[in-house]
């Protein structure tokens, strides 16, 4: 067996089930990098491994392991978390990052609880110390950070989607197969399935720089162009509050929010939106504030930077409009 | 069937959370403690399928400090469920996610079950990680964020979307679930359900009777530091009169959040 690296990071990223790499591995590996060496883990159906190492190494992992396995399109969660348990035993990492994605949290949540190691979930940077690998957290909205690590043995942490900006240099390929003996665990089993196909040139909601969001206040689904529009001149994802996805506006994983999506972008623009205290959770640490909304007493502007006391249907065409004179 | 469905009792989102700096837990007695309503949702789920299956039982668990918990877990007995379990101890102050899910487990096989349904994610943990841990501690299959489900006797199925799919899938019983605000409101207690509520079983465990002894040995995931973020301030709030649009282009420009068209 090859000798592993000092202050190995196992990192499991989120492959799709033909094998195509998704978006949050650079970033996991920018940020294992950064408090140890990258080992990345990837699990792939058969024929995938030369081109996912290669990939992986690309974005800084130093040793690459593949699980192949084609049990992805029928089981859930166990194969994963049996692939994470061979690697951690090969590897004895200091710490074991996944993305705080629906199926990084699942996996790594069960590998914590089989191993019995610690959790940190949501984390939205990593850093050591003497002692080892420091999960960061931005609690209740942001209001709080708080630092959490293991008390012993590794920390087993999921890192916020876009939260991070470090990126690693490029490696040469050093691709191994990983052995994985089944654990049995019952899994749940996979009786339909489809990809989720971006549905537009925009940027992704989370890790966006610039996030332009709409509320109630759009009165339809149709209405949503108008949040488009002003997301298109600026170059931003769109987002929505939790009444407007209630509503039916727009998908569910367009919430922004306590119980939504929580993003941190350098702009912030709400429409529409009054600011209950459980949107303002999910986006109150952007770097800067815009608000429009008809009713001056919106708890919004209490922590807009600029705020308007208007309609949305006539300040945001005009909005556009100067924008696009602007950019010429 | 019997169903566990776990609640937690969180403060209140609509009112002001605060974290003790000197040991980085929530401050219990500075906002109003609820149900959190992702549990709430939870509850509905198991309440629904006992409506159409009488044969149903439908049990209460929950983990936390004495206190307010009791009253509060009256709540989800007055919306109909038939009896409820409460394990406290003075062992669990700061308990994390790992001894949680441990406690959790215990209780689990101590009250038997077919099904355990639980809330995607808590408003104040958030973690959205305990269900998992759960389903691994138990040895059963578990599906997690499920905005649709569908219950029998033997299995529990539902979708679930998560960044980049969506799928249905099915698990057999026994087995661990947990979903998302896109399932319905939960039911209110009505006049009947409140009255009923004081004369349903609560029962109350510790971690001795659980058979749960702490070692020094074991893993936990530790807070070393806790700081809290300056409050953000109100900036400027101008009225439309007519060139609000303008006026935010010009914001925007100063600072440089406009971008050229790039070819
Ligand atoms: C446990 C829990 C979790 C929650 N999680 C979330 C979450 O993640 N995200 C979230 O957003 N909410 C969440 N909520 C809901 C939250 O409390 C609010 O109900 C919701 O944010 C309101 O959305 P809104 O601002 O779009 O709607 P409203 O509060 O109805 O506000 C609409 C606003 O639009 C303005 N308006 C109307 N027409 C115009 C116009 N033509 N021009 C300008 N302004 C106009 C109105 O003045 C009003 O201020 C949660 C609630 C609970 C209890």
């Amino acid at each position: 067996m090859t000798g592993y690296p000092a202050n190995p990071i196992l990192v499991l990223v989120d492959v799709s089930l033909s094998g195509e790499l998704r978006s949050g591995a650079a970033e996991l590996i920018g940020a294992a990098t950064s408090v140890g060496t990258a080992v990345a883990l990837a699990l792939a159906p058969s024929g995938n491994s030369e081109r996912l190492g290669t990939e992986l190494a690309a974005l800084g992992a130093s040793q690459v392991l593949i699980a192949e396995t084609e049990e992805l399109s029928s089981s859930v969660v166990v194969p994963t978390v049996d692939a994470l348990s061979a690697a951690a035993a090969i590897v004895k990492p200091e710490a074991v990052l996944a993305s705080n994605s629906i199926r990084g949290r699942d996996a790594t949540a069960r590998f914590a609880a089989r191993s019995g190691s610690a959790l940190a979930v949501d984390a939205v940077g990593i850093t050591r110390d003497e002692e080892g690998v420091i999960a960061h957290h931005s609690v209740y909205g942001g209001a709080y950070l708080v630092d959490s690590a293991a008390s012993t043995g590794p920390l087993v942490i999921t890192l916020r989607q876009g939260s991070s900006d470090l990126r690693a240099e490029a490696l040469q390929p050093n691709i191994q197969l990983l052995q994985v003996d089944p654990s049995g665990t019952p899994d749940a089993t996979i009786t339909s399935y489809r990809e989720t196909v971006a549905a537009s040139s925009r940027p992704e909601l989370r890790g966006a720089d610039i996030v332009v969001s709409g509320g109630r206040g759009l009165g339809s689904g149709e209405n949503f162009t108008l949040v488009e529009g002003l997301a298109d001149a600026l170059g931003g994802a769109i987002g929505a509050s939790r009444a407007a996805v209630d509503a039916g506006y727009v998908p569910p994983a367009m919430q922004v929010g306590q119980t939504g999506v929580t993003v941190a972008p350098q702009l912030y623009i709400a429409l529409g939106i009054s600011g209950a205290i459980q949107h303002r959770a999910g986006m109150q640490t952007s770097k800067t504030i815009i608000a429009i909304n008809k009713d001056p007493d919106a708890p919004i502007f209490e922590i807009a930077d600029f705020g308007v006391v208007g309609d949305i249907f006539t300040v945001v065409p005009q909005l556009v409009a100067a924008i696009e004179s602007r950019r010429g | 069937m019997k169903i566990i469905v776990l609640m937690k009792e969180v403060p209140d989102t609509y009112g002001e959370r605060t974290l003790d700096l000197e040991t980085g837990l929530l401050n219990r007695s500075a906002s109003e403690p609820v149900l959190d309503e992702i549990t709430e949702r939870a509850l509905e789920v198991a309440l629904s399928h006992r409506d159409g299956n009488a044969n149903t039982e439908v049990v209460l668990l929950t983990v936390g400090p004495d206190g307010t918990l009791p009253a509060t877990l009256r709540k989800g007995l007055a919306m109909g469920a038939d009896r409820a379990v409460h394990v406290h101890d003075p062992a669990l102050l700061g308990a994390d996610l790992t001894l949680t899910a441990q406690v959790i487990a215990a209780a689990s096989k101590h009250i038997g079950f077919d099904l355990v349904i639980a809330g995607n994610a808590s408003t104040d943990g958030g973690g959205g990680a305990l269900p998992a841990m759960l389903a691994e501690l138990l040895g059963v299959a578990g599906l997690a964020s499920l905005g649709t489900v569908v219950l029998d006797e033997l299995t529990a199925s539902g979708s679930c979307n998560t960044e980049y799919d969506s799928f249905e899938a099915t698990i057999d019983l026994p087995g661990v679930i947990s979903v998302t605000e896109a399932l319905p409101d939960a039911r209110f207690p009505n006049f009947k359900g409140i009255m009923a509520a004081k004369k349903k079983p609560f029962e109350t465990l510790d971690l001795a009777q659980l058979g749960i002894t702490l070692g020094e040995e074991t893993a936990r995931s530790i807070v070393i530091a806790a700081a809290q973020r300056p409050a953000r301030n109100a900036g400027i709030r101008i009225e439309d009169a007519g060139d609000a649009g303008d006026q935010i282009a010009e914001f925007l420009a100063q600072n440089q959040l406009i971008k050229g068209r790039s070819a």
